[in-house]
């Protein structure tokens, strides 16, 4: 399983966004997008499940993902978008039990029994056993978060583009969250590409990085490499490894 | 838990369709004549079956006038409210309706121009009306897509939203620069642009119940795709939704079926805004639920308001729209008081 991303560009209203981005994401890895605001990270994952238009291809094992079915297409790539809302008062298991749209329609169709395990599985392991039944419009930002975690779970893609997955989510919740995608992503032909603001994440989860300011890539290639001072540097203009550790020594005594 | 998520099951139809009709034969039943429910039901079977018809009942009161009125205040009321549901789960917007894309609008003009430029069909007093109005429906429909689609491909809410905003407001100022200069004429109509289901034919019933059948064999099986709409467009995108075809196809239907609606009984406000929102407090946001609910609690409720518009000031008609908003508001902030903390 490889998902190749040829030369992409977005731009909006003349204004580029991302431009010539280019890398290749295969089975077990974990690619962290990292860089400053505005770098084009979210656009990346828009542009990758579909949501924006851009130049360039998006390849899924050699097929353009653009012409593939949305069915398809959402049975092997799944998204987590960076800010969730509900219209109405669905439950929060209404909503995770959406991410078994995919499997409505086509061949072979999910049986309602499969569909019904699949989300109560996927509600039990975001913790939501006890919110299932709550109107998704009285859960806080982090529930939320978790209830839209455990849709894409249901969805059961073999690719995550996750948008700040730790986005509102408490130390325990991000930790968790985090080994439950790195085990996730340790069964085969699976892969993982997030957005995270928090360098130290990406250096402890990612197998690799990708860093962007303003729509180009400043580095790309093993986490360690592309996390390192020089390079974070150009990046965000502060000298980020000496702020990590001053940040780390408050805590000992 | 498990019920909720679930659609209804074929006792809770058979329900509805009880409830339906037992409120259909009550408003057969009352009017400035009084009608025994039992004759009533022996004059319709009769009818129906050319068989001898009880004594002393008038026959042409319950067959001509307003059998064939209440048929087609339900299948208005239906229409409208299904409408009214989908468009709201569509745009996931609450204030949105069958009217939202301007269709409406576009039909009340052609509708609007008939009568002031007495377009008229031989024998037919209402059908020249009638005809305008679906075919400036479908030419707004027309119209508007091709508007919106050369704005935006992707056909996003705001587009939509402010394409039928403007749109409406284009066909109502064209509405009142006829009116200005229609004359003698202003009467029929401003009676007409008020929304009446007075002198409602059997071929209008039966308009209505092809446009409900065909656009609701759209709309209905499109359930789990409003949903998605409803929870949020981009997360319906992500999960596998074809966005732009099932808003195309959902956008279609309805305005199809709002454009017969116009046609046939002017525009009834309120009934397509406000009954999906009670239905919703009452069996919860999910489509499979709600539109069924909403399309029957629309026939319930258009049906009781009609009766209430002919009885109020008998032997005088109130427009039925007007009662339909005093109604409308007193129940829906009733309903809304008494959910709320629910959900």
């Amino acid at each position: 399983m490889t998902l190749d991303v040829k030369n992409l560009s977005v731009s909006y209203g003349g204004k580029p966004i991302l431009s010539g981005v280019e890398f290749t994401l295969s089975a077990g890895q974990w690619l962290m997008v990292v860089g400053p605001n505005g770098a084009g990270k979210s656009t990346l994952i828009n542009a990758i499940s579909q949501g924006a238009p851009y130049a360039g291809a998006v390849l899924l094992d050699g097929k353009d993902v653009s012409r593939m079915k949305p069915r398809e297409r959402a049975k092997r790539i799944g998204a987590l978008a960076q800010h969730h809302s509900v219209g109405y008062g669905f439950t929060a298991e209404e909503v995770v039990r959406m991410g078994r749209y995919a499997y409505s329609g086509g061949w072979p169709r999910s049986s309602h029994a499969e569909d019904a395990e699949k989300t109560l599985a996927a509600l039990d392991q975001a913790g939501l056993m006890e919110l299932r039944g709550q109107s998704a419009l009285t859960l806080s930002g982090g529930e939320l978060q978790r209830v839209f975690l455990a849709q894409i779970w249901a969805q059961d893609p073999s690719i995550l583009l996750l948008d700040e997955p730790s986005n509102h989510l408490d130390l325990s919740h991000q930790r968790q969250t985090f080994d439950r995608i790195q085990s996730w992503l340790a069964q085969p032909d699976r892969a993982v590409l997030s957005v995270v603001h928090d360098l130290s994440l990406a250096l402890a989860y990612g197998t690799d990085a990708l860093l962007l300011r303003n729509g180009e890539t400043i580095a790309s290639g093993a986490a360690r490499s592309v996390l390192s001072q020089e390079t974070l540097r150009r990046a965000y203009d502060i000298d980020v490894h000496d702020w990590m550790r001053r940040m780390l020594r408050q805590w000992q005594e | 838990m498990r019920d909720r998520t679930e659609s209804f099951r074929a006792y809770e139809y058979a329900a509805f369709i009880l409830a339906a009709f037992a409120v259909m034969l009550l408003c057969v039943c009352v009017g400035s004549v009084r009608v025994r429910a039992a004759d009533a039901l022996a004059v319709i079977w009769g009818s129906i079956w050319n068989l001898p018809l009880p004594e002393g009942v008038s026959r042409p009161i319950i067959m001509s006038v307003r059998l064939p009125r209440v048929l087609c205040v339900a299948l208005s009321g239906a229409s409208l409210s299904l409408c009214g549901a989908a468009m709201q789960g569509l745009l996931r917007n609450p204030l949105a309706d069958g009217s939202t894309m301007g269709v409406s609008a576009g039909a009340s003009l052609g509708a609007v121009i008939a009568l002031a430029f007495g377009v008229t069909i031989p024998g037919l007093p209402f059908a020249g009306a009638m005809t305008m109005a679906m075919l400036f429906a479908f030419l707004s429909l027309l119209a508007i897509l091709s508007l919106a689609y050369r704005l935006d491909r992707s056909l996003s809410t705001n587009t939509i939203l402010l394409i039928g905003v403007v749109f409406s407001m284009f066909a109502h100022s064209i509405i009142s620069l006829i009116s200005a200069f229609a004359g003698e004429r202003i009467k029929t109509i401003l009676f007409w642009t008020m929304g009446s289901l007075a002198g409602s034919t059997y071929a209008n019933a039966l308009a209505l119940l092809c446009a409900l059948v065909v656009c609701g064999a759209a709309i209905l099986p499109s359930a789990r795709e409003l949903n998605a709409f409803a929870i949020g467009e981009d997360n319906a995108r992500t999960i596998g939704v074809n966005v732009r075809r099932v808003k195309l196809a959902i956008l279609v239907s309805v305005s199809a079926l709002i454009g017969v609606c116009v046609s046939v009984g002017g525009t009834i406000g309120f009934v397509g805004l406000v009954t999906p929102h009670i239905t919703r407090m009452l069996v919860g946001p999910n489509h499979r639920r709600l539109l069924p609910a909403s399309a029957f609690g629309g026939a319930v409720f258009l049906m009781l308001t009609d009766l209430l518009a002919r009885i109020i000031i008998r032997p005088l008609e109130l427009p039925i729209g007007v009662v339909t908003s005093l109604i409308g508001s007193i129940a829906f902030i009733y309903i809304f008081a008494k959910t709320r903390p629910v959900r």
